[in-house]
C-alpha cells in the first residue's frame, strides 16, 4: 500500500525535466485567479468568438495542408524511383530552415496586389480583380503548411523509409493494388509518425505570432499579445493563455486517442523502390520541384535580392561573432533537447503509469504557448531567484546585480522549456520500432543495460535521435522571444539582428541575417538526410 | 562547456564591480537607430552605454521581475503609451532637469517628468496624385466621409500607432464620435488592413486605394530610394487640432544604478548634435524646436501638430484598442 504513495521511478526521471516547462506556465497562469470582469465582457463580445473561429479553422487547415504536402512527398522519395529523387529527398526539407514570417513576407509580397504577379496580370489584362486575395485565411492556411510540411515530411519519410516499402510488398502479394495499399497499408503503419509530425505543426501554429501578423489574421496568440501589450492586462493575457493550454492539452490527448493501444512494432527490411513509369515518373519530378520552388526556392531568391541591396552598408565585423553564437546556441541547445527527449521518451516506455505520462505530456507543452509569453514565465523565476540569492549574499559583501540571469545556462533551459516537442515527437516515435522481443532477446543473452543501450537502443534509435538534434538546431536559429529575454549585454545572435530589422519593417535590411539563418541550417539538413538515405 | 556558462556570468559580475562610468538601457527603438548615438555621447562624455534591446512588452516585464536589482538605469521605447504605462507601473523615476524642460516642448513630455519625448513620429494622410486633389483633403475624420468608400487603406489597429492616434482621438472628441469615424473608415476600406505602414503607403501607389494613413519616415525612407514614388503627403488637420504626433522617448528607471549619467545620456540626446542624428537616422522630426529636420523631411513643409499632452495616448490606449475592436477595425 505504501509503495503506491511513493512516485514511480518513471516520474522521478520526468518531474525535473518537466518542471522546466511547468514552473514558467504556472507563473504566466498565476494570475488566473484574478477576474477581470470589465475586459473579459469586452473579450467576449468582440474578440474571441472572431479569435476561436479563426484558430480553429487554422488547425484544421494547417493540419490537413501539412499531411497533404507532407505525406505524399516523403512517400515519393522514401519509396519510389522518379527523375531527381535523390535530390529531392534531401531539398524538401529546406524549407525547415526558412523561417515561417520570412516565407510569409515573401509570399504576401508576390501575390498582394501590390506584387509583381498581380501588376503583371494589371498591365496584360488591364484588371487582377479576380484574383484570390492572399492576405485572406486560406492564403495563411497555404503558407503556414509549405512552413511546417517539413515536420511530417521528415518524420513520414522515417517511418516509409524503415517500413513502407516493405508492408506494400506484403500487401501486394496478398493481391492489393499498389494505390490501395499505400491507403490501407503504408499509411496506417506511419500512423504514429505522422500524428507527431502534425502535432509539431499545429503546436507550431498555435504559437505562432510573426506569421500571423503578417496576414493579420487574429488568432489565439494575436489576441494575447492584445491584452497583454495593448489593454496591458497581463491577468486578461494568462487567462487567455490558459485557455490555449487546455486547447493544445485536447489537442494532447486527441493524438494519444490517434496513435491507440496498438503497438507499431516493426522490423526494418529492405526491399525494392517502387519504379514509377511513363507519365507519373515526371508529374512526381513536377510536384515536387513546385513545393521546392514555392516553398524554398522563391523565398530564397528574394532574400537573395535584397541581401544584394544591402549587402555593403550591414554587412560588417561583427558578423562572424552574431554567426558563431547563433551555431553555439543552437547545437548545444539540440545536444541538450536531444538528451532530455531520451530520457523522456525512455521514461514513458519503462514506466506506464499514468503519473509518468502526464509529466511527459506537460514536458512538451512549451512549444504549444506563444514564445513571449514563455520567456516571461522563464525569466520572472529565474530573476526572482537571482534577487533572493543577492539579498542573502550582500552582507557578505557580494556587489553584483545578477548571479543566473543572462548566463548561457539559463538560456539553455529556456529553449529546453521551448523545443522539448520538438526533440521528443522523434525520439519517441523512434523508440516505438524497438521490439519488447528485441529487449528481451538482448536481455537472455546476458547483455546488461549499458550494453542494451549501446548495441540495441542507439544504433535503432539513430535515425529519430538525428531527427530530434536537427529540428531542435534549425528552430533554435530561428528563434526570437526568448533568446531575446535571456540574452546577456551585447550577447546577439543572427535571430536579434532579425528582429532589430522587422520589429521596423526593414524587411529588405533583415534578409542579410536571415540568410546566414538559413545557410547555417540548411548544413545540418544536408547531414541528416544523407545520413539516413538508404 | 563550464566556462561558457560561467564566461557570461563572470562578465555579468564584473559589470557590476567596474569603475569605468556606464549607464544601461533597455531599449525598444533599434540598435542600428541607437547605437551610433551612444557611440557619439561617450565619445562626447567618457561615458560608456550598454544597450539591451527588444520589444516593449517584455522589457517592462523584465524591469518588473528585477526590482532593485534591475541593471537598466534608463528605457527607451518607440511611442508614449507605452512610456505612460511603464510610469503608470511605477518603473519609472520622475526627474528634474531644466535642460530638458528647455529642449522638450510640454506636450511632448509627462507633466511629472517621468518620461520625455526624443523624436517626434508624424502620421498623417498620404494619397496617391493621379486620382485624389490635396483640395479633397482634410482631416482624419473626413475620411470617414462615404466619398471616400472603397478608397481607403489602413494598417491594422494592432499597432500601437494606430491606438495612440485614436487615442488622441478620444482625447478630442470623445468616444461616442470616435468611434462613429472609426466605423466610418471600416465602412470606407479598399482592402483588408495592413500589416505594415510601407506596403500601405505602396497599395495607394499601386492604385488598390487613393488615401492612407502612416507615420512620415516610412514614406521618407521610400522616397529617399525612389524619388519617383507616386504618392504624396498632406498634413492632416491643419485647421482642426493638427497632424497626430507620437514620440519615441526615455525615461529613468525606478532603480536606476547610475541616475545622474542617465539624465546626463536623456539631457545630451536633447541637444542639437543628438537630434540630428537620433532623428535623421530614421527621417523623424527633432522634438528640439531649435533643430531642423533632415532636408527631405524639411522637403514635406512645415506642419502645425498637435498639442494635447502625449500621457493621453497611454491613459487612454486600452480604451481606443476596445473601441476599434467594436468598431470592427481588425
Amino acid at each position: 500500500m505504501s509503495s503506491r504513495l511513493l512516485p514511480s521511478r518513471g516520474v522521478l526521471c520526468a518531474l525535473p525535466i518537466a518542471l522546466l516547462t511547468v514552473v514558467p506556465l504556472l507563473v504566466v497562469l498565476s494570475s488566473l485567479l484574478d477576474p477581470q470582469a470589465e475586459v473579459w465582457s469586452h473579450l467576449l463580445d468582440y474578440v474571441l468568438p472572431g479569435v476561436l473561429w479563426n484558430t480553429l479553422l487554422l488547425v484544421v487547415g494547417v493540419g490537413a495542408g501539412v499531411l497533404l504536402l507532407g505525406v505524399p512527398l516523403a512517400w515519393l522519395t522514401a519509396v519510389c524511383t522518379f527523375p531527381g529523387r535523390r535530390f529531392f529527398g534531401w531539398a524538401l526539407m529546406l524549407p525547415l530552415a526558412m523561417p515561417a514570417y520570412v516565407l510569409a513576407f515573401v509570399q504576401v509580397g508576390l501575390l498582394d496586389f501590390t506584387g509583381p504577379v498581380q501588376t503583371l496580370l494589371r498591365s496584360a489584362f488591364g484588371t487582377s480583380a479576380w484574383f484570390p486575395q492572399i492576405r485572406s485565411t486560406g492564403g495563411v492556411i497555404l503558407v503556414l503548411s509549405m512552413a511546417f510540411y517539413p515536420y511530417v515530411y521528415l518524420l513520414a519519410r522515417n517511418a516509409f523509409l524503415t517500413q513502407g516499402r516493405r508492408a506494400i510488398e506484403a500487401a501486394q502479394t496478398l493481391g492489393m493494388s499498389r494505390r490501395r495499399a499505400f491507403f490501407v497499408v503504408a499509411v496506417p503503419m506511419a500512423r504514429p509518425w505522422l500524428i507527431g509530425g502534425v502535432t509539431l505543426a499545429l503546436m507550431e501554429t498555435l504559437a505562432d505570432f510573426g506569421t500571423v501578423s503578417i496576414f493579420n489574421f487574429d488568432t489565439f496568440t494575436t489576441a494575447i499579445y492584445k491584452a497583454w501589450f495593448a489593454l496591458f492586462n497581463l491577468p486578461a493575457a494568462s487567462q487567455l493563455a490558459s485557455l490555449l493550454v487546455m486547447f493544445v492539452l485536447m489537442l494532447v490527448a486527441l493524438e494519444q486517442w490517434g496513435r491507440g493501444a496498438r503497438s507499431y512494432q516493426v522490423r526494418s527490411a529492405h526491399a525494392e523502390r517502387i519504379a514509377l513509369h511513363g507519365r507519373l515518373r515526371w508529374l512526381a519530378t513536377l510536384w515536387c520541384g513546385t513545393v521546392l520552388l514555392l516553398a524554398f526556392v522563391v523565398p530564397m531568391m528574394q532574400l537573395l535580392v535584397w541581401v544584394k541591396g544591402v549587402w555593403a552598408d550591414d554587412f560588417d565585423a561583427r558578423y562572424p561573432a552574431f554567426i558563431g553564437r547563433s551555431l553555439l546556441l543552437a547545437v548545444m541547445a539540440a545536444l541538450l533537447v536531444t538528451l532530455l527527449a531520451l530520457v523522456l521518451a525512455y521514461a514513458r516506455r519503462r514506466y506506464r503509469d499514468a503519473g509518468t505520462h502526464w509529466l511527459v505530456r506537460l514536458a512538451t507543452l512549451g512549444y504549444a504557448v506563444p514564445g513571449t509569453v514563455l520567456a516571461v514565465g522563464v525569466f520572472i523565476p529565474v530573476a526572482w531567484l537571482d534577487n533572493v540569492l543577492l539579498a542573502a549574499l550582500r552582507p557578505f559583501g557580494l556587489e553584483a546585480l545578477a548571479i543566473f540571469k543572462g548566463t548561457l545556462a539559463v538560456m539553455l533551459l529556456a529553449l529546453a522549456a521551448r523545443f522539448l516537442a520538438v526533440g521528443f515527437q522523434p525520439v519517441d516515435t523512434a523508440m516505438q520500432r524497438i521490439t519488447r522481443s528485441q529487449e528481451e532477446a538482448a536481455r537472455s543473452l546476458g547483455l546488461n543495460g549499458r550494453q542494451v543501450a549501446a548495441r540495441l537502443y542507439l544504433p535503432l534509435l539513430r535515425g529519430g535521435l538525428l531527427s530530434a538534434a536537427l529540428l531542435v538546431f534549425v528552430d533554435v536559429l530561428k528563434e526570437m522571444p526568448i533568446t531575446l529575454m535571456t540574452r546577456a549585454f551585447g550577447w546577439d545572435t543572427l535571430a536579434v539582428r532579425v528582429f532589430e530589422m522587422t520589429s521596423e519593417g526593414m524587411w529588405d535590411r533583415a534578409a542579410l541575417p536571415s540568410l546566414f539563418i538559413v545557410l547555417a541550417g540548411l548544413v545540418p539538413v544536408v547531414l541528416l538526410i544523407r545520413k539516413t538515405e538508404s | 562547456m563550464k566556462q561558457l556558462v560561467l564566461v557570461p556570468l563572470a562578465a555579468a559580475l564584473l559589470a557590476g564591480l567596474a569603475y569605468a562610468e556606464s549607464v544601461t538601457v533597455y531599449s525598444a527603438r533599434n540598435e542600428q537607430l541607437i547605437k551610433p548615438l551612444f557611440d557619439a555621447f561617450t565619445k562626447d562624455t567618457g561615458i560608456e552605454v550598454k544597450v539591451l534591446t527588444d520589444k516593449e512588452g517584455p522589457l517592462m516585464e523584465r524591469l518588473k521581475a528585477e526590482g532593485t536589482n534591475s541593471p537598466a538605469d534608463m528605457l527607451i521605447t518607440v511611442d508614449a503609451g507605452n512610456l505612460w504605462q511603464a510610469g503608470k507601473q511605477g518603473l519609472l523615476k520622475p526627474i528634474e532637469s531644466k535642460t530638458l524642460n528647455e529642449n522638450v516642448p510640454a506636450h511632448l513630455r509627462d507633466p511629472k517628468g517621468e518620461w520625455y519625448g526624443l523624436s517626434i513620429r508624424a502620421r498623417t494622410i498620404f494619397y496617391n496624385p493621379a486620382t485624389v486633389k490635396p483640395a479633397d483633403l482634410s482631416t482624419y475624420e473626413d475620411l470617414a466621409d462615404p466619398k471616400w468608400q472603397g478608397k481607403l487603406c489602413l494598417r491594422t489597429s494592432k499597432k500601437v500607432y494606430n491606438q495612440s492616434l485614436v487615442a488622441m482621438m478620444i482625447a478630442q472628441y470623445g468616444e461616442p464620435k470616435t468611434e462613429k469615424i472609426v466605423r466610418g473608415w471600416v465602412a470606407n476600406l479598399a482592402a483588408p488592413v495592413f500589416a505594415d505602414d510601407t506596403k500601405m503607403l505602396e497599395a495607394i501607389a499601386a492604385g488598390q486605394c487613393q488615401v492612407g494613413v502612416a507615420n512620415s519616415y516610412y514614406y521618407g525612407r521610400i522616397v529617399a530610394k525612389d524619388p519617383k514614388f507616386p504618392v504624396k503627403l498632406f498634413w492632416a488637420n491643419q485647421n482642426a487640432g493638427g497632424v497626430h504626433v507620437n514620440v519615441s522617448g526615455a525615461g529613468v528607471t525606478r532603480y536606476a544604478k547610475n541616475e545622474k549619467g542617465a539624465i546626463k545620456l536623456i539631457e545630451w540626446l536633447s541637444g542639437d548634435k543628438a537630434q540630428n542624428l537620433y532623428a535623421d537616422k530614421d527621417m523623424e522630426f527633432p522634438v528640439n524646436p531649435k533643430v531642423k529636420p533632415d532636408d527631405l523631411v524639411a522637403g514635406w513643409g512645415p506642419f502645425k501638430p498637435s498639442i494635447i499632452n502625449m500621457s493621453k495616448a497611454g491613459e487612454l490606449q486600452g480604451k481606443a484598442t476596445q473601441l476599434m475592436d467594436r468598431a470592427g477595425y481588425k
